[in-house]
């Protein structure tokens, strides 16, 4: 097969993760809103087997696009990680690969609504705003830090939206506890205790992955630009987000925060690390301007 | 800590405005945008230094406080931290029903004492029971932590105050001697001894640039480089490329850019030559469309030519001329000639890119290939302008940075006991014997969890 074949299986595949993204964000919309109306006497059977539906079209859906993240790979020779558009899809599937493991050790099974809408939002805007088409990398890009470097800040960015997810749901039950009881839709979620702590560890485990994808970006800058750090907005953002995460673990740890504080200082430092991607690669001046934006 | 804990936090909000203006030091062009857009708001924004944070006194402020902080900090609790770490863990409270996870169960003193110490802990015994802690290195990361980091601003303290950092532009087939006048650019160090700067020499024999035909993107820059110790010693060939910097002595070399240098001949009306050689010209855009300027002094009056280049001419109705491919496939000069005073003794410095044309007339207009000349001047011709032929330049950065590795290891060693001392669970555990039965109960020093769990297994795990 040709290049540009792969390519094109590439791009066919993103569709269709997109698609079974679309079903699977279907299913849970409809038993989500089916199960609000029903609050009472609520017959779970029905759910839990819609619910398996739903889940099947996510597998198919992480399936697709991790094939269509390596057909991208194949079809330029080298890791997929040259522009935003395959950092975009690349990151998707991280994020949901993530979901898939985690939430099968924590039985976040329900909280795929929220999982699929973000998936399609990453992806539509990956196919319809950032596409390009498979090229091969500039020069500045051809290194073997591309990998260790992109690799650690995809992975991080995967977990730290997933953690931030979890984090919302809290808060959103949490205020919901406040007010009374949860209803009888939200009793399937995983307790407060369980989603306060799943979020913290989420956090606690990539953080070094993140230190790790700073520093090797600091290696790479010095021997790319010939300085290890410049204050370029990717630079300077990377280093606020750390910073905000460094100061929620710090204040889960030793000042003990926990609960809604935790979850919305950790929602802040998850939207800086969104900022820098969103705004600093398409509105920002800088040197990270790889992005083919 | 806690003071530096909230200057890190400042530091990273100081740190906002500078990648939301533009900055001097990264995008000089767009400072210089920002000022003819908005001359009223660029000027208030200057006085607080917005476009040059990183070097303002109010995040220097913000740093070297940290810094003393991280002093203030860590002297004191180095002491604290040697009585702390050699010393045994307190005895326990005369109580135990007041701490975390209490409780009472059946066992012996012995065999949970033998659970600690399978179990690393630390103990110390006295007639009431046992108290044992644990996670030390908690304490010890954090301390390394605050050093580490001290090491990590020194090493780029020192990297600024004694390093250096230049850039020129060599135009293939030239020669660039390591001496401050063959800089465009110089940033030395406070400290940097200018006379010191060792004498290598990097003549750039050949450049290549090769793109995708499809996507007009570059795929590969190399730069062949002759590199001798002194101007005496044979050169040796080393290759450059982007992620491929050489080191020399204690200097890197990176290759930072490129682009064009048209080969031009200027005559006077008798046809004596008055300039001759190649002239760097500035990319505008990724298909290097450049522009330039060719300058004159010699001739009576001077004359100065505003010059693009394109390295594959194109033209449409908006952009006028304009390059569509970033090689030379048809390349073109394009000269608008002015006649005047270039103010070039004028002592304000002038870039080599443009000319300041405020008391100049122009007395012509020519696009040329390569091998054509334009007479210029009329009705009388003045002089004529050849265009000979096209040479690549490159931009070299020179860089000495001797804090560097200072600051890599620093910020390695500050991660890694950061995480020890985030992650290392610090805690006591006290037991004590009560009328055949044992009391137990913890003190998780620092607020992790997984007290309970631990006193569980060792409840569970000791009875035996
Ligand atoms: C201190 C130095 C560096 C830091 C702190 C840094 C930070 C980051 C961060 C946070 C991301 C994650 C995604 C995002 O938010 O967009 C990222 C992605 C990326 N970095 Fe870096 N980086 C550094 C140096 C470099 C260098 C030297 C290069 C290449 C010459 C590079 C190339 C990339 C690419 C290609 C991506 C992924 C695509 C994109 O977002 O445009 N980085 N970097």
């Amino acid at each position: 097969m040709t290049n540009r074949d792969w390519a094109y299986i590439s791009n066919d595949l993103i569709y269709v993760a997109l698609f079974a993204y679309a079903i699977s964000f279907l299913i849970s919309a409809f038993e989500t809103a089916f199960s609000l109306k029903e609050s009472k006497g609520f017959d779970r059977t029905r759910t839990i087997r819609s619910n398996r539906i739903g889940t099947l079209f996510f597998l198919i859906g992480t399936a697709a696009i991790s094939l269509g993240v390596i057909a991208r790979g194949a079809s330029a020779g080298r890791v997929p990680w040259g522009n935003m558009y395959e950092f975009s899809i690349s990151g998707a599937m991280f994020f949901a690969l993530a979901y898939l493991i985690i939430g099968k050790k924590y039985d976040l099974r329900w909280l795929g609504l929220p999982i699929s809408i973000l998936l399609l939002i990453i992806i539509g805007t990956a196919i319809t705003l950032l596409y390009r088409p498979s090229a091969p990398l500039v020069p500045a890009l051809q290194s073997t830090w591309l990998v260790v470097h992109v690799a650690a800040a995809i992975i991080s960015g995967g977990m730290f939206l997933l953690s931030n997810t979890v984090a919302s749901t809290y808060l959103w039950l949490d205020r919901m506890e406040r007010k009374g009881e949860r209803s009888e839709f939200a009793k399937r979620f995983p307790s407060l205790e369980t989603l306060d702590q799943l979020s913290y560890r989420m956090v606690a485990f990539v953080f070094p992955l993140w230190t790790f994808a700073i520093i090797a970006g600091a290696i790479w800058a010095e021997a790319a630009w010939g300085r290890y750090w410049g204050w370029d907005p990717k630079e300077t953002w990377s280093f606020i987000t750390w910073i905000l995460y460094a100061a929620y673990l710090h204040a889960r740890v030793t000042a003990g925060w926990k609960g809604r504080k935790a979850a919305w200082l950790s929602l802040i430092a998850g939207s800086s690390y969104l900022f820098n991607y969103v705004y600093i690669n398409v509105w920002g001046t800088g040197r990270h301007t790889y992005s083919g934006l | 800590m806690r003071n530096a804990l909230i200057l890190l936090l400042l530091l990273g909000l100081a740190s906002i405005p500078g990648s939301l203006f533009p900055q001097r030091t990264q995008s000089p062009l767009k400072v210089r945008e920002y000022f003819q857009n908005d001359p009223e708001g660029a000027k208030w924004l200057d006085r607080f230094y917005l476009f040059d944070v990183y070097g303002s006194p109010w995040f220097s402020a913000i740093y070297i406080l940290l810094f003393i902080s991280l002093i203030g900090c860590v002297v004191p609790r180095t002491w604290h931290y040697a009585k702390e770490a050699l010393s045994k863990p307190t005895p326990a409270p005369n109580s135990l029903t007041q701490l975390e996870a209490y409780r009472e169960v059946d066992g012996d003193l012995e065999s949970t004492e033998r659970w600690l110490k399978k179990n690393k802990y630390r103990i110390s015994k006295d007639e009431s029971g046992i108290s044992a802690e644990k996670g030390y290195l908690h304490e010890t990361g954090n301390l390394i932590f605050h050093l580490a980091l001290i090491v990590v601003l020194l090493g780029v303290g020192a990297s600024s105050v004694f390093g250096m950092r230049g850039e020129a532009i060599v135009t293939v087939g030239e020669r660039f001697i390591n001496v401050p006048t063959s800089y465009d650019n110089l940033a030395p160090g406070r400290f940097f001894n200018v006379a010191n700067m060792p004498a290598f020499a990097i003549t750039a024999a050949n450049f290549e640039a090769k793109y995708d035909p499809e996507t007009r993107q570059p795929l590969d820059y190399k730069l062949t480089a002759l590199v001798a110790d002194s101007t005496k010693e044979r050169p040796t060939e080393k290759i450059v490329r982007v992620n491929q910097p050489f080191t020399f002595g204690d200097s890197r070399v990176y290759l930072q850019a490129n682009g064009f240098s048209p080969l031009v001949t200027v005559r006077d009306k008798n046809g004596k030559v008055k300039f001759e050689g190649p002239v760097p010209f500035l990319p505008q855009d990724a298909n290097l469309t450049s522009i330039g300027a060719i300058k004159v002094p010699d001739m009576n009056p001077q004359i100065g030519f505003v010059a693009s280049f394109f390295p594959t001419a194109a033209r449409d109705e908006v952009r006028g001329g304009f390059s569509s491919y970033p090689a030379l496939l048809d390349p073109r000069l394009l000269v608008s000639v002015w006649e005047g005073d270039l103010k070039m003794d004028s002592g304000i410095p002038q870039s080599v890119y443009r000319i300041d044309t405020s008391e100049m007339n122009r007395i012509g207009l020519w696009g040329l290939s390569i091998g054509e000349s334009y007479s210029f001047g009329s009705p009388d011709p003045v002089g004529t302008i050849t265009f000979n032929g096209v040479v690549p330049w490159v931009n070299l950065q020179v860089v000495k940075d001797p804090g560097k590795p200072w600051a890599l290891l620093g910020s390695i060693v500050a991660i890694t006991a950061l995480m020890a001392s985030l992650f290392i669970r610090q805690r006591r555990i006290y037991v004590k014997s009560k009328g055949g039965r044992l009391e137990i109960a913890g003190l998780a020093l620092n607020r992790l969890p997984g007290l309970e769990e631990e006193i569980g297994r060792l409840v569970k795990e000791a009875g035996r």
